[in-house]
């Protein structure tokens, strides 16, 4: 690994297999995810990028059928959030999820934001529209809906829905945020606000973003994972990825020889 | 090879003949299912009106056609449909929040959906017998408005559980990893999503429920409704604290359709007009729980389009 690696382990995962029902979707997967960077995880479609990242919130204990093996830890206290002791609930109020479409709750800005919060127990007006306005500020959506928090979060266009989401997520003060190709469902416009928004956020929290778009990967990113097939094929620091990889298959995606 | 231009034409003229034939006989079958039944109810309405005055409201039913009133039928619908709420609402919308989101797919769940929906199409009598034995000898209610409400509960029950597991699938599974993502438990995800969400279907489940409900005459006869009754049940709102009680539950009553049946078979000419009135009264109802179902959902839809 290159010499700009300083950080500290955020979390990690060990030799991560899983399952859905007999289908082995990641095999052997292990990589590190450092505190306050951006990690990319790219590759071609149904590599099993998602998958993994779904993984880390344990998602996939929602649906019958899938199986994890392997470790995830989570540091500080170093615990594998995919034993089975582990609540996945507790996972996921550490670490939070951005999706693929924008999914706001039919609901008003200021509750879909407040929303992670209630969960959390915080019900005092005050405390949660303090809370509620930093977390629009940090996802650069306070400016323009700072005059309507209460009109419903569905007459935002796209682009103001998936901040939106992205405020949601970070209302909570995540550990990690995972972001699940963030951009897919937006115009270039938006996709712009939304990585420019990353990149203001990387100081203050940990990243996890798949994105199919590798041109996204080598802007916002520190480091990259290339899957492939539901391996890791190979791990590394973004600008090594995409000026020097390691690996000829690497090479052949990332300029665009197949994917 | 290719067709000429004059070819296409002529296929395309034969192609839209069809068209244009099923458009008209289309048209001709709604035209025989609405203008029957406007006519129906014109007629109703026609031989009805001159007892629709607003004593016909406000007495009880008598000897003398012309002083017979649905009094005592409609305190019974209403309260009857108080009793049906009461109890088909919670218990319906539950068993499908259980089923939709709770019960593991497995083959008895399959067996239990199947089985849900089959109960819908099950004849009212069969209800009406069953509540005779239950609900009347061995728990004891008797004739009485709990009796009733509880056996139209009962038959209503696979429609709202239908409908609420309906409206409860339209809710997107992205608004539910949405909550999940946040930390919330499956209750809470219910609670405070995917429940409110899907409100205005629910309730227009529970509305046609009940509209279906207000117009059985089988199972409350086979439990044993009065024909004739010319007084009304305790009133479910007393003057004395705790202001109310419960007492009406157990009174005889008798409802609507029933008052409707017993005119229509008695020889009379005049009682005919009673009974057309009282036809237009009870349809007057449905078509108002209707409305008020159509205006919920439209309300409530405007907020959430997926």
């Amino acid at each position: 690994m290159s010499a700009s690696v300083q950080a500290t382990l955020k979390a990690e995962a060990k030799d991560l297999n899983f399952y859905y029902g007999d289908f082995k979707a990641l095999k052997g997967i292990s990589i590190p995810v450092h505190d306050k960077k951006i990690t990319a995880l790219i590759g071609p479609s149904g590599c099993g990028k998602s998958t993994f990242l779904r993984c880390f919130n344990r998602m996939h204990d929602l649906y019958p059928g899938n199986r994890y093996e392997g470790e995830i830890t989570l540091n500080p206290d170093n615990v594998n959030i995919l034993s089975p002791k582990v609540d996945p609930i507790e996972v996921r109020m550490r670490i939070s999820m951005v999706f693929q479409k924008p999914n706001p709750f039919p609901k008003s800005i200021f509750e879909n934001v407040a929303y992670g919060l209630r969960v959390r127990g915080i019900n005092k007006r005050s405390v949660l529209e303090e809370k509620v306005e930093v977390a629009l500020q940090n996802a650069a959506l306070w400016n323009e809906v700072k005059d309507r928090l209460h009109d419903l979060a569905f007459n935002l266009s796209g682009g103001q829905q998936q901040r939106l989401c992205i405020a949601r997520a970070l209302a909570i003060d995540p550990e990690i945020m995972l972001f699940d190709e963030p951009t897919s469902a937006l115009d270039p416009i938006a996709t712009a606000s939304i990585e420019e928004l990353m990149d203001e956020l990387k100081d203050r929290f940990t990243i996890l973003i798949v994105t199919h778009n590798m041109q996204q990967a080598a802007r916002v990113s520190d480091f990259t994972a290339f899957m492939y097939l539901g391996e890791v094929v190979e791990y590394n620091d973004t600008k090594k990825i995409f000026t020097n990889p390691d690996k000829q298959q690497t090479e052949d995606y990332i300029t665009g020889r197949f994917g | 090879m290719q067709q000429s231009v004059a070819e296409i034409r002529r296929l395309i003229a034969r192609h839209k003949f069809w068209d244009y034939a099923f458009a008209i006989v289309g048209m001709i079958c709604l035209m025989v299912g609405i203008l029957v039944l406007l006519s129906l109810f014109a007629d109703l309405a026609r031989t009805g009106a001159p007892r629709l005055t607003p004593a016909f409201f406000t007495s009880f039913p008598s000897r003398m056609a012309e002083e017979a009133g649905i009094l005592s039928a409609w305190v019974g619908s209403v309260l009857v449909m108080v009793v049906t709420a009461c109890a088909a609402v919670p218990l319906g919308v539950a068993a499908a929040i259980y089923l939709e989101e709770y019960a593991p797919k497995n083959w008895m769940t399959a067996i239990i959906e199947i089985n849900v929906t089959n109960l819908a199409g099950v004849p009212s009598i069969v209800y009406g017998l069953l509540a005779l034995g239950l609900f009347v000898y061995i728990l004891g209610f008797g004739q009485s408005i709990l009796s009733a409400g509880l056996t139209l509960a009962l038959l209503i029950l696979p429609v709202v559980i239908v409908a609420t597991r309906e409206s409860l699938r339209a809710v997107p599974g992205s608004i539910r990893e949405a909550a999940y993502a946040l930390g919330a438990t499956r209750w809470q995800m219910v609670s405070d999503h995917v429940l409110p969400y899907s409100s205005a279907g629910i309730m227009t489940g529970i509305i046609m429920g009940l509209s279906r409900a207000i117009g059985e005459t089988a199972p409350i006869i086979t439990i044993g409704a009065l024909t004739f009754i010319a007084f009304l049940p305790n009133s479910p709102i007393s003057p004395e604290f705790p202001f109310v009680n419960a007492k009406w539950l157990m009174d005889p009553f008798t409802v609507m359709p029933i008052q409707m049946f017993n005119w229509t078979s008695r020889p009379e000419e005049e009682f005919q007009l009673n009974a057309a009135a009282a036809g237009v009264v009870l349809l007057a109802m449905t078509l108002a729980m209707n409305a008020v179902a159509i205006y919920l959902r439209y309300r409530i839809r405007k907020k959430i389009k997926w």
